[in-house]
């Protein structure tokens, strides 16, 4: 690619960050190069406005949730390894480290199906009580759809989903319970982005 | 028509004094059919879309050839001759131009360009696989003494398949979007459509040369690839540099904006005639002008310019090919005709068989390149979509006349075109619906697994999009350093080292400000008012609804059909015969300003709910504080935060949607949105803001008041002092916010 391509040099703790997130060489230095070009005005982190520079997000209905996710709570930037720890949640999941059979020391990997699922249900759970209630479902599923869906329509939508969902009867999904809803899908695909080199 | 000259001349001769009545016809003849001929043809347009239910059914090319039959049908009785217009030079110097630069002006470049790949190897070597395809084999068909066709020679038989083998499959693209057809075959399906008109022209050029050399020698085939290639890469140099040339006069074109679209349309149709001249693909040139003049132009020139742009070049493409479908009608009763079963109907299979054949073999050989592979059903939709169009129909009209069989070859056409048109573009959608069901297995899952899987899906799209995924990430971000260091410099007038994608998005959110406050407020959104929620949370003890098999169907049906697509932009630049409909992502801007109005509210609600989606403040407020600065003329220029004066403006009663705004700069800024969860702090300062709207209550007129109204039948009372923090306000009162996203924007100008 460029002239920089396989020297992850550029990049402070490269080493750590690989291991960490399981991205390769290749894979962190296009993403670093990616965060140079959001990153606007040279300051080595991302403001709110870099994200919303890109106007594909803007013009996502969940786009806000998104950048919501890439910042941890309390900051307003956002650097180089939380991007990317941010983005190791969507690596394909390894096929050859097993799921069940790792030690305690180990932590769970972040792209591993339940971490992806938890991103997916910090989506929902912007007040980060661990569960989603009506409420929140609600407004996620109002920006999903389009306008002429009727208040009540949304309404039984959502109890609907609450219903299938909420196994103990608190009006709200946990996230043991969103998980077990979603048992039959193929998270690990449906979840995943093939990071280009 | 013509005899009444005549009469006129009759009459003066009669009346030696001063004639009162004269009729002149001759004088104005042409202009005046060409008038009556236009009129009619878009009569017959209007014509169609009163009842509704036939557009969906039946393509709206089918019905223009309906109507030109049966207007062919009645001057054919009358022994009246069609005006002949149809002669090379006015189909290829008048008629093409304008659909070709409705075709480039509306691509959708981003995603074309991330297909271009796909595109250019279905419409180049598609192109070719189908026309020496069907040449060779019609010409094996030309042995056959029982056709009577043997005098048709190889290069005779090449030439005609090279007509026939441009499909027009623009006219199934509607269809498609109804039945849910895999977004990237619009992309390729439209691509095609542009690139392979090109193609068709440089092989028929190419081959009618060849018809008339007597031999072909090798280095003769080695020649046409090679001037293939000039051809097509010379088309586009020509296009780049006009479009360039264009983006650049547009710099200057502040002061005398009611000529910028000229300049648009004589650009595009300099470059066009100046790569006629050199015998290189007009089309091509065409093309890349208005796809290069277009991002640069739309960034200089006035909001209004840009409508004006838009919808004249709208209108150009389709009279022209309401015209073209018009005249095929007519045409086909009207002229001599020579039928030969045999030709004509193994033609007819031919191009349906290698159609097909040539979209298996090319889908498989470029699946494995392509992040989305194409399945069955595409491959379906793209082989059976492949309808035969205006081009065609004029390529055979200009057939040279020394080829003995060209009435043949017209016939055979106009057959094909007329076959394709009707069968295939009236059975097509039946058949995907069919399809369709039979393979979506429509398993009612939960519903659930429906919403959150669309959930996750948008996600990706998201973290893609974000990434810069979407596209061949180098080649683009190259171009783009390029494009912002040395090209936006000198082609934009006030460029700054900006991305045009947040002009773009401003500009958005900038129509979408206006609109907000022009809608009717239930409109606004479908969110049920602050109270309405407060009621439902405290209603914990609701009784279980009981959902029965057909709420659920219906559930499932309004989610299928209401959730918004994926990366809905594209589909709103697929119907051709609309301009781009980008409704849905304006409306999902205006819900996120609405979101975002919502979520800044008073703290007695926070208090009974858990803590909330925290408020989003969002640079959208910056738009509407330059809204209140500037003209409705220089729109454009808000894009570029250039006019900040927190000067207030005299009253415009003109423009009903500066009025509140304007109201909002009188109010003194919101306490720091970080304490949106403290009460305290918030309660404090409430009282101050009110007071300032009521007092600024008296000075406007009345239409303000009804626009409040709205707004506060939209949001509660309370969140009007909230949702109106200016920008330029100070600084958050302590730097710990809880979320980035609490805190005011701040808008920093660019300074590079």
């Amino acid at each position: 690619m460029g002239s920089s391509s396989s020297s992850t040099e550029r990049i402070p703790d490269a080493q750590e960050l690989m291991q960490e997130t399981g991205f390769s060489a290749a894979h962190l230095v296009r993403l670093y190069e990616r965060f140079e070009f959001l990153d606007k005005d040279d300051r080595g982190e991302l403001r709110l406005d870099d994200f919303e520079a890109v106007s594909e997000l803007a013009m996502n209905p969940i786009g806000d949730r998104i950048i919501g996710a890439f910042f941890s709570p309390g900051r307003e930037t956002v650097d180089f390894p939380s991007f990317v720890r941010i983005l190791a949640h969507f690596r394909p999941t390894d096929t050859n480290r097993t799921r069940n059979g790792r030690n305690g020391a180990q932590p769970e990997p972040a792209n591993s199906r339940t971490s992806k699922l938890k991103f997916a249900f910090q989506l929902y759970d912007q007040d980060r009580d661990g569960k989603v209630s009506r409420e929140e479902l609600l407004q996620v599923l109002r920006m999903m759809l389009e306008m002429q869906v009727t208040e009540e329509q949304l309404q039984s939508i959502a109890e609907r989903a609450i219903q299938e969902a909420d196994l103990d009867r608190d009006d709200a999904i946990s996230f043991d319970e969103f998980k077990k809803s979603l048992e039959k899908v193929d998270i690990e695909h449906k979840m995943s982005v093939r990071f280009l080199e | 028509m013509r005899g009444n000259s005549g009469v006129g001349a009759a009459l003066l001769d009669k009346l030696s004094n001063l004639p009162v009545f004269t009729m002149n016809y001759p004088r104005i003849q042409i202009p005046f059919e060409i008038t009556l001929w236009m009129l009619l043809a878009s009569f017959a347009k209007i014509g169609f879309h009163v009842y509704h239910k036939i557009t969906i059914w039946v393509p709206e090319s089918c019905l223009l050839i309906s109507i030109g039959l049966i207007v062919g049908a009645i001057m054919h009785s009358v022994h009246e001759e069609p005006p002949a217009v149809l002669t090379s030079n006015v189909f290829f110097l008048y008629m093409l131009p304008p659909i070709v630069l409705d075709s480039g002006y509306f691509m959708p470049t981003r995603p074309f360009f991330e297909n271009i790949g796909t595109v250019l190897w279905f419409a180049v070597v598609g192109t070719l696989w189908n026309s020496v395809g069907i040449g060779m084999s019609l010409f094996a068909i030309c042995q056959i003494e029982a056709f009577g066709v043997q005098d048709i020679n190889l290069q005779e038989n090449l030439l005609f398949a090279s007509i026939i083998s441009a499909v027009d499959p623009v006219a199934v693209l509607n269809v498609f979007e109804d039945v849910n057809v895999n977004e990237q075959l619009y992309i390729v399906v439209f691509g095609e459509c542009l690139f392979n008109d090109a193609v068709t022209v440089v092989l028929y050029n190419m081959f009618s040369f060849v018809a008339e050399m007597p031999v072909v020698e090798p280095v003769d085939v080695f020649l046409g690839v090679a001037r293939f290639f000039v051809v097509g890469l010379g088309g586009m140099g020509f296009g780049i540099l006009f479009g360039f040339v264009a983006a650049f006069t547009t710099r200057f074109t502040s002061k005398v904006r009611e000529i910028e679209p000229l300049f648009i349309f004589m650009y595009s149709y300099l470059a066009y005639l100046v790569a006629e001249l050199f015998s290189i693909s007009s089309i091509m040139a065409i093309v890349t002008c208005a796809l290069t003049m277009k991002y640069y132009v739309e960034e200089n020139v006035s909001q209004r310019s840009c409508t004006t742009i838009r919808h004249v070049v709208k209108m150009l493409g389709a009279i022209s090919e309401t015209l073209i479908f018009f005249f095929l009608g007519v045409v086909t009763i009207t002229t001599e005709h020579e039928w030969n079963w045999g030709y004509i109907l193994f033609t007819l299979l031919f191009a349906f068989v290698w159609r097909g054949l040539g979209v298996l073999v090319l889908t498989q050989i470029i699946n494995p390149f392509r992040t989305i592979p194409f399945n069955l059903k595409d491959q379906f939709g793209l082989a059976y979509g492949g309808l035969r169009g205006a081009i065609s129909f004029a390529l055979a009209f200009t057939l040279p006349d020394n080829i003995g069989r060209k009435q043949l070859f017209v016939t055979a056409t106009i057959a094909i075109i007329l076959f394709t048109v009707f069968l295939q573009g009236i059975s097509i959608r039946p058949l995907i619906e069919f399809i369709n069901v039979r393979r979506t297995n429509r398993n009612l899952g939960t519903i659930n697994v429906e919403i959150h899987c669309r959930l996750m899906e948008h996600t990706i799209a998201g973290i893609e999009d974000l990434c810069g995924q979407w596209s061949h990430f180098y080649w683009k971000d190259k171009f783009m350093k390029f494009n912002n260091r040395i090209l936006r410099r000198i082609l934009i007038r006030d460029s700054r080292a900006e991305s045009s994608i947040v002009a773009l998005y401003k500009k958005l959110e900038l129509q979408n400000a206006m609109e907000i406050l022009d809608t009717v407020s239930g409109d606004i959104s479908a969110a049920p008012s602050i109270v309405s929620l407060y009621e439902e949370k405290k209603s914990s003890a609701k009784p279980k609804k009981k959902f029965l098999a057909a709420d659920l169907r219906n559930m499932h049906d309004i989610l299928s059909k209401n959730m918004y697509k994926i990366r809905q932009r594209t589909v709103a630049y697929t119907n051709k015969h609309a301009l781009p409909n980008d409704s849905q992502t304006k409306e999902i801007l205006i819900r996120r300003h609405a979101s975002i109005r919502r979520s800044l509210r008073p703290g007695s609600f926070q208090s009974t709910v858990s803590r909330k989606t925290p408020p989003k403040a969002h640079s959208v407020w910056f738009l509407h504080e330059s809204l209140l600065e500037d003209d409705h003329e220089t729109l454009s220029e808000v894009a570029y935060p250039t006019r900040r004066s927190r000067s207030s403006r005299p009253a415009r009663s003109s423009s009903r949607a500066m009025m509140p705004l304007r109201r909002l700069d009188t109010l003194t800024e919101a306490p720091s949105v970080d304490a949106v969860g403290d009460d305290s702090s918030y309660s404090d300062s409430h009282a101050a803001p009110r007071r300032h709207i009521n007092s600024s209550d008296d000075q406007d007129s009345g239409s303000v008041d009804n626009l409040r109204n709205n707004h506060h039948e939209a949001q509660e009372e309370e969140e009007q002092p909230s949702s109106s923090s200016p920008v330029w306000a100070a600084e958050p009162r302590d730097g710990t916010t809880r979320n980035p996203l609490l805190r005011r924007p701040q808008w920093n100008p660019k300074k590079k």
